[in-house]
């Protein structure tokens, strides 16, 4: 934390953190595009219900391969005349239902094991045994095998994602732990008497705030590509659910005759993954401006 | 280094013994009776008490997970239950499939990501970079499985330039197997690739702002030098560091790569297990896997202190 030149504090705005944080990154016009981008994706996705020009299941054999443009068809129909903008805006719910079931998940067993890691150097080795034993399975084996015993729903491909997850929690949360531990501020609150409990929740998780924000904008688009594989192989959502993974994988036995129908639901990940990932960098770099500037 | 050597060693032990408690647990844990899952279809009373035999399903816990881990370490994984086929042989037609592609994603994700990385580093605040940072945030980005579908689509149906799918061992025809693998790997290497181009920017970026590096410039070495030496050497460490780091992620890609391109390999495998409920494959194949991640990142942490001194210094701090 730099020290504050105390002759410029009369005149300087009164402004919070976060505040600063939010005009560095209006200042990004990437950044900006990208949060357009993710709230439109999320209205889709929360209104689909309303806003959906079809029933995302409803099918229409005497409509089907309509090419996009088609009326009533924006972005065309698949084999079995099904709307496919329909089934995307439903697809969008289900993508980002799993994308935060998941982080949600990583976060709520991440963050106080990473904390504890970082604060108490006694159980330190179990859990990086733990996050050790988490890493051997990876997201995708640990979803078959999740697959297999549970059998395969929406619920446990969020799960499987969100374990897979939680080293990465556990490790940042861990680093900046020990780093705020070892400032002057937690120093000067033990000498104090502060209790563990209250140095962790008081002094250590606020602090620990932003790295764990940050952290959680790259785990979301993550954890969508994550549900999009899994649907794509059937470990995922079952049909005839929308989902954009599912979706893919009907398309790919039509993909000659429809190429739209296996095109737009990619697109779609992609736009969505991709404002995160640009939305998560900025936010970084605006929490920590000296690390962009290098 | 002794020290650092022998702990490192035990750590992974330790995993390896976690992990297949967990693996063992799991099938333990299917829904219903483990033997009904084990026979599949046959629900005859009398091959359920073989499989019952077989599987010790009547001894205590303890006596079965030291049945299943010296069965294992003898190279008995059990058998398929759909086609009675053991499950080691599946495995070994399998993984060469798996390993190859992964291979050759390797190769392609080290040659484009330390590539684009060291000419957004040079050419910092050039189009090269922002060309270079858009690539590498689209290859984060881009559901790679989607990138496939693409290419069969494009690619190798429309313009015909590479086989949609299919697989041919290396043995028997290197060069149609290369043609088949070429594709997917590419595919498979993209993801990877995006995270070596960030990593090596950053380690450059860090690099030619460092004092030896000004004092090598100082002293007249030409830029091309400079960068082409310090680039070379660190790049490996960059790579050996993202793979071990990623190794989960091409995993999982693999899996699904093969799906797509319809090789056979470690992932058909895998996919076809679950669906035919296949538990046996399916418990070998998590096994499998497991051991591998634990083993190929033991190797990166030593190769690591082979190649980084420093890096175990500070392992045994």
């Amino acid at each position: 934390m730099a020290v504050a030149d105390l002759s410029t504090i009369p005149s300087a705005p009164v402004t919070s953190r976060g505040r600063k944080v939010v005009r560095r990154m209006l200042r990004n016009p990437l950044a900006i595009a990208g949060i357009v981008v993710l709230a439109i994706a999320t209205a889709a996705a929360v209104f689909a219900p309303w806003l959906s020009p079809h029933e995302p299941t409803l099918t229409h054999l005497d409509r089907a391969f309509a090419p996009p443009g088609t009326a009533g068809h924006v972005l065309g129909s698949d084999d079995l005349g099904r709307d496919v903008l329909s089934r995307i805006m439903f697809g969008l719910r289900a993508s980002l239902h799993v994308g935060l079931l998941a982080v949600a998940t990583s976060l709520v067993v991440g963050v106080p094991l990473g904390l504890m890691a970082g604060y108490f150097r006694a159980i330190d080795a179990l859990i990086s045994r733990f996050t050790d034993l988490v890493l051997a399975f990876p997201f995708l084996i640990l979803a078959v095998g999740l697959a297999a015993i549970r059998g395969a729903s929406l619920g446990n491909a969020a799960i499987a994602i969100g374990i897979a997850q939680i080293p990465g929690v556990i490790r940042i949360v861990r680093s900046e732990t020990l780093r705020l531990k070892s400032l002057d501020f937690v120093a000067a609150a033990i000498v104090d008497g502060a209790g563990d409990a209250w140095v962790l929740g008081r002094h250590i998780l606020p602090n620990a705030a932003s790295v764990i924000i940050v952290q959680a904008t790259v785990a979301i688009p993550a954890a969508i590509l994550g549900e999009a594989v899994l649907s794509f192989l059937g470990l995922g959502i079952q049909p005839p659910a929308p989902s954009l993974g599912t979706m893919l994988s009907d398309a790919q036995q039509f993909a000659s005759r429809a190429p739209w129908a296996a095109v737009m639901p990619g697109v779609a990940i992609m736009l969505l993954t991709l404002a995160f990932n640009i939305v998560g960098d900025s936010l970084r770099d605006a929490l920590d401006p000296k690390a962009s500037r290098r | 280094m002794k020290r650092y050597l022998l702990g490192r060693l035990w750590q992974s032990l330790v995993t390896l013994l976690l992990a297949t408690i967990v693996v063992f647990l799991g099938v333990r844990a299917l829904p219903g009776d483990p033997a009904l899952a084990l026979a599949g279809e046959d629900r005859d009373p009398e091959s359920l008490r073989a499989i019952r035999e077989q599987y010790g399903l009547d001894d205590s816990l303890l006596v079965q997970f030291w049945q299943f881990v010296s069965h294992a370490a003898r190279g008995d994984l059990g058998s398929s239950i759909r086609t009675g086929e053991s499950v080691v042989s599946m495995l070994s037609s399998a993984l060469p499939v798996t390993i190859e592609l992964s291979a050759l994603a390797i190769l392609v994700a080290a040659v484009l990501g330390v590539g684009a990385g060291v000419i957004a580093a040079v050419r910092r605040g050039r189009p090269a970079e922002w060309a270079a940072n858009a690539l590498a945030l689209l290859g984060l980005s881009v559901p790679n499985f989607w990138l496939g579908l693409m290419a069969i689509l494009y690619l190798s149906v429309a313009l015909g330039l590479f086989p949609a799918s299919g697989f041919v061992p290396f043995f028997s025809d290197p060069i149609g197997n290369l043609h088949h693998l070429v594709l997917p790997a590419l595919i498979l290497g993209t993801g990877l690739a995006a995270v070596i181009m960030r990593q090596t920017r950053s380690s450059m970026l860090d690099a030619l702002s460092a004092d030896y590096i000004r004092t090598a410039e100082a002293k007249g070495l030409p830029p091309r030098a400079v960068i082409g030496r310090h680039a070379l050497r660190n790049s490996l460490i960059v790579v050996i560091t993202i793979v071990g780091l990623q190794l989960g992620a091409l995993i999982s890609g693999a899996v699904v790569t093969e799906r797509i391109f319809a090789l056979p390999g470690f992932g058909k495998l895998t996919v076809d297990a679950v669906f035919q409920r296949d538990y046996p494959v399916i418990q070998a194949v998590v096994l499998v896997t497991a051991t591998a991640y634990i083993v190929i990142n033991l190797l990166v942490d030593l190769l690591y202190s082979v190649i980084d001194p420093r890096i175990r210094v500070r392992g045994e701090a």
